[in-house]
């Protein structure tokens, strides 16, 4: 566990070190790895959808399969790519830019991450073992009660398991960010991506306890005969849309924030700018967060809760766009006076700024409760979140994968790839998505498996195909570009875009310390202020002296191993009996694991200040 | 200030018109079209909204592109370090304000129309018709009147027609975009909402809410006629006898099969409040067979003979006999038979 370890390896050398890793910078390479693993999925399942809805009446694949094909898109999307790839991201960065070694929990770090991984592989293994779930990625009860074959079980404990990684690591961030800031950096110093990684850790906190309380009695319902959600036995359906919405519409702020975050960060960056109205933009981004857990009936405005609900959650609803139109508007600002260079990540973030704002207009539209009486469970609604989760969360990724690329792996992406990748993909995104909203008003709802003939619906559809598939080709270009960059991309120095924050005063990739010495942070922006005082590197705020640091371990792995089995127990035990051994298997496993973790003490290890003298020569 | 929304306004203008010549949907079908009171209600909102959005779309894309023309790096300034502006409370006291009072002018508007949209005062005195969603079908009971229709649900002009919904499965949602908005169907609750529609006409109604694999297949009609005509079809449905029609051969021959076959074991004709399946009464009006499809007796065999390749997950498949072409035939004959109203879709101006 020395410097000196860190030479060419084996490829049985280099997996072993990923399965036991706890270094933070490289769970963000897992993350990344498995999220871009099911992007791809979820992406080949959406491109399904298209072609199959190319055309009226289309015979492409058969009912039973589209609702498939529309839950897992929606699923794995959502909690399988987009997420994991916002906690990658969060991963590689945060730490860096707070100034710190490492996150609090370096050991459910690792634990986060592959429960994530085997909640995902539990449910994409449904594809292969009697179909996959198909009551819609909001499984709505009776659907998903009645919903025929194990489906639905592996959505919920595929969710289940994932959630739990999530939650961790959610965690994980909030206490990193309260207990691990670096000398000198204070709160209202902290770059807005850290910041809107500490609200979105509190969002998760809060927000996933709903859906884990709403599987569990999904999961009681259909495999232990319970009934909360079976109206023949007193049990009510609108309980489950309560639960999954308190938790799904903090989801969505789960995935914007972040990307208002590091958006905040390159515009400041690229325009050689402060971010005009820092504070304003830390409390627009509480203030949404708060927001958002008091809007979630605005997914409920048909399900008949009345017009006094109706009216206070379309008014909450429309309030949350006052904070979000400060925002828009201060990044606006930060840009005007600006000495703006346009490279692909900005090149993204300028193509989020428009295409959000659309999705945010629609937002507001679909708030005005009566309007959305026509809006509801249509294309209108889909055209609507695919702008701001695509035009926001995921162009926010590619963007932060731009910036950050060269710091997280040490070299930089492709400059032209990246630029033909963004417009085709602009190109791509607005000829799906906008046609929708008139789709939907002309009377196509959602999740429509066939749409009819003559009913003034297919040119819109065949365009929205045609998109599709410009967007999968750049995609395609983009995934092109990481394997080029990763075998001849240029190399990356330790600050490629004169950046102002603490992840770019330290060498690409860093070392696995991160800082040999906490840096001295005297400001907003600290590698900026030392720029401009001449400096141009950080104040050291404490002599070289020896590093503790965690060592790493195979039990986060084997532990979510123990969960992903004991979970097929769970699934088939409804059909045998004998199942129970798997389950319970499973379940030892997992919790021998942590009695192992618990009983041996692991103190780590220590960096010799002389090992990182050496270094350093 | 007043010159740009001229401008703007203008620009609003012409967009719509380019959207009306390119096409709003179809007729009776598209919510761009509101032909009645719900639908009416929304669009409203809808171009409230649209014009408010537009306004603040405009400007930020006006301050974008000024931004992106005067502020990108120039040649020969690479080293020019911008001025560092921590903010500016004025500005950003502005666009909080102006976003409040945008949200106001919607939020007022809404909450009366959501109030309105919501008053079942009227139902005492109107039209009541029970409405049951069914995987893949819609069941119209017509409270007081013993009158019961399947699929196709016939209400007056220019009054309004009071719903209460129920389903007997999982959630639906009743939604007939020309008239109005829509409302879920729930197992559990009774949801009541009100409809009326300004002309005479067949709108085409809606599943929206997932509710299986034939979930886009589970269309109905909603037949609005002029209250004379309305009275005239109650009249007409009150009469029916399902028992004493005259029929020729190859129709009785098809009530024979119907008969030994039990189909009404689930489908009734008449009034009977039974529905298991779609009631039957008027199967010779209806303007499409089993939602979807143009109404023809080849059709109907198909259905017969093998439903589920048609509305795959329906709850008729493998439940009666299997039937041979002919004997499909025959009982099409006799369904197409049941006429028992001169107040059909084409009176409706289908």
């Amino acid at each position: 566990m020395s410097i000196a370890a860190t030479q060419k390896r084996g490829f049985g050398a280099v997996l072993w070190d990923y399965l036991t890793t706890v270094d933070h910078k490289k769970i963000a390479h897992l993350y990344l790895f498995g999220g871009g693993f099911f992007f791809l999925l979820g992406g080949l399942e959406a491109m399904i959808i298209r072609i199959q809805l190319i055309k009226p009446e289309n015979d492409f694949i058969s009912a039973g399969l589209y609702n498939e094909m529309i839950t897992m898109h929606g699923t794995t999307m959502i909690f399988l790519a987009a997420m994991p790839l916002l906690l990658g991201l969060m991963n590689a960065v945060m730490p860096l830019q707070i100034g710190a070694r490492d996150v609090a929990f370096p050991f459910l770090n690792a634990l986060g991450f592959w429960l994530f991984l085997f909640g995902g592989v539990i449910l994409n293994c449904s594809w292969f073992l009697g179909g996959a779930p198909d009551a819609g990625w909001t499984s709505y009860a009776p659907l998903s009660l009645q919903s025929p074959g194990h489906g639905v079980d592996f959505y919920v404990l595929g969710l289940q398991i994932s959630g739990a990684g999530t939650l961790i690591g959610g965690i994980n961030f909030l206490v990193t960010i309260v207990t691990m800031r670096g000398p000198g950096m204070t709160y209202m110093r902290m770059p807005l991506f850290s910041w809107t990684t500490f609200v979105t850790s509190t969002l998760i906190l809060f927000a996933f306890p709903a859906l884990t309380v709403g599987l569990f009695l999904l999961m009681f319902d259909r495999m232990f005969g319970s009934a909360f959600f079976d109206v023949a036995l007193g049990g009510n359906t609108v309980i489950w849309q309560h639960l999954f919405w308190i938790f799904g519409h903090p989801e969505v702020y789960i995935l914007i924030l972040p990307a208002f975050g590091l958006f905040s960060d390159i515009i400041s960056t690229f325009s050689k700018k402060r971010l005009f109205g820092y504070t304003a933009m830390v409390f627009a981004t509480i203030l949404i967060a708060f927001l958002g857990f008091m809007v979630w009936a605005h997914h409920m405005f048909t399900v008949g809760l009345g017009p006094v609900a109706n009216s206070i959650f379309a008014i909450a609803t429309m309030a949350i766009a006052v904070p979000t139109g400060i925002k828009i508007f201060n990044w606006l600002a930060t840009m005007w006076g600006g000495s703006i260079t346009i490279n692909s990540a900005m090149l993204w973030t300028l193509g989020f700024v428009p295409t959000f704002t659309i999705g945010g207009m629609t937002g507001v539209m679909l708030a005005s409760a009566v309007a959305d009486y026509q809006y509801h469970d249509t294309y209108f609604v889909v055209a609507h979140f695919h702008y701001v989760i695509v035009g926001g969360t995921l162009f926010g990724i590619l963007a932060g994968l731009h910036y950050w690329w060269p710091k997280m792996f040490g070299r930089i992406l492709h400059e032209g790839m990246g630029k033909m990748a963004f417009w085709i993909f602009l190109v791509g995104f607005h000829l799906t998505f906008f046609i929708q909203h008139f789709l939907g008003l002309m009377g196509m709802p959602r999740r429509y498996w066939v749409f009819l003939e003559n009913q003034g619906l297919d040119t819109g559809n065949l365009i929205s195909t045609i998109g599709a598939f410009l967007m999968a080709i750049a995609v395609i270009i983009f995934f092109i570009n990481i394997v080029y960059t990763a075998t001849k991309g240029e190399k990356a120095p330790a600050d490629p875009w004169d950046g102002r924050t603490l992840e770019w005063s330290i060498p690409s990739p860093p070392p696995y310390y991160n800082f040999k010495q906490l840096p001295l942070v005297r400001g907003l922006d600290p590698l900026w202020i030392e720029k401009t005082e001449g400096k141009g590197k950080m104040t050291p705020a404490e002599p070289v002296g020896d590093i503790h640091m965690p060592n790493g371990s195979i039990i986060p792995f084997v532990m979510s191993l123990g969960f992903f089995i004991a979970g097929f127990g769970f699934i088939y035990q409804t059909d045998h009996r004998g199942w129970l051994v798997v389950l319970f298997g499973g379940m030892a496993i997992s919790l021998g694991s942590m009695l192992v973790r618990s009983l041996k003490d692991d103190h780590g290890y220590h960096i010799t200040k002389e090992e990182l003298e050496r270094e350093a020569d | 200030m007043k010159g740009w929304m001229g401008r703007f306004k203008s620009l609003f203008l012409l967009g719509t018109l380019a959207l009306i010549l390119s096409g709003c949907g179809k007729e009776n079908l598209t919510a761009l079209v509101p032909k009645g009171y719900g639908a009416e209600a929304s669009m409203n909102l809808i171009i409230l909204s649209t014009i408010i959005m537009l306004f603040v779309f405009f400007i930020v894309i006006l301050i974008y592109v000024i931004v992106l023309i005067r502020f990108r790096k120039k040649k020969g300034q690479e080293d020019y370090i911008p001025k560092q502006v921590e903010g500016n409370k004025t500005l950003e006291t502005v666009w909080t304000l102006i976003p409040i009072i945008l949200v106001l002018i919607l939020a007022v508007p809404t909450v009366a129309a959501t109030f309105d949209l919501a008053d079942e005062s009227g139902s005492n005195d109107g039209l009541n018709i029970d409405v049951t969603g069914n995987q893949y079908w819609w069941h119209f009971n017509y409270e007081g009147e013993e009158i019961q229709t399947s699929q196709d649900i016939y209400i007056p002009t220019g009054e309004k027609v009071y719903l209460h919904m129920l389903s007997s499965d999982v959630i639906h949602s009743f939604w007939v975009p020309s008239i109005s908005g829509k409302m879920d169907v729930n197992p559990e609750n009774v949801n009541t909402m009100y409809i009326e529609a300004y002309e005479e006409g067949v709108y085409w109604g809606k599943c929206a809410e997932l509710c299986g694999p034939s979930h886009s297949l589970m269309d109905f009609k909603v037949i609005a006629v002029s209250p004379e005509e309305f009275d005239q079809w109650v009249e007409d449905m009150q009469n029916v006898d399902p028992d004493s029609e005259s029929l020729d051969t190859v129709a009785q021959d098809g009530r024979d099969l119907f008969e030994a076959n039990n189909c009404m074991g689930c489908h009734a004709i008449g009034s009977s409040p039974a529905q298991v399946g779609p009631n039957l009464t008027n199967f010779g009006d209806r303007s499409e067979v089993a939602g979807i499809l143009e109404y023809n007796k080849e059709n109907i065999v198909d259905w017969l003979v093998d439903p589920e390749s048609i509305k795959p997950g329906n709850k008729m498949t493998g439940n009666y006999p299997a039937l041979s072409e002919e004997e499909a035939g025959s009982i099409a004959d006799y369904l197409m038979q049941l006429q028992p109203s001169e107040i059909t879709p084409e009176s409706a101006g289908n």
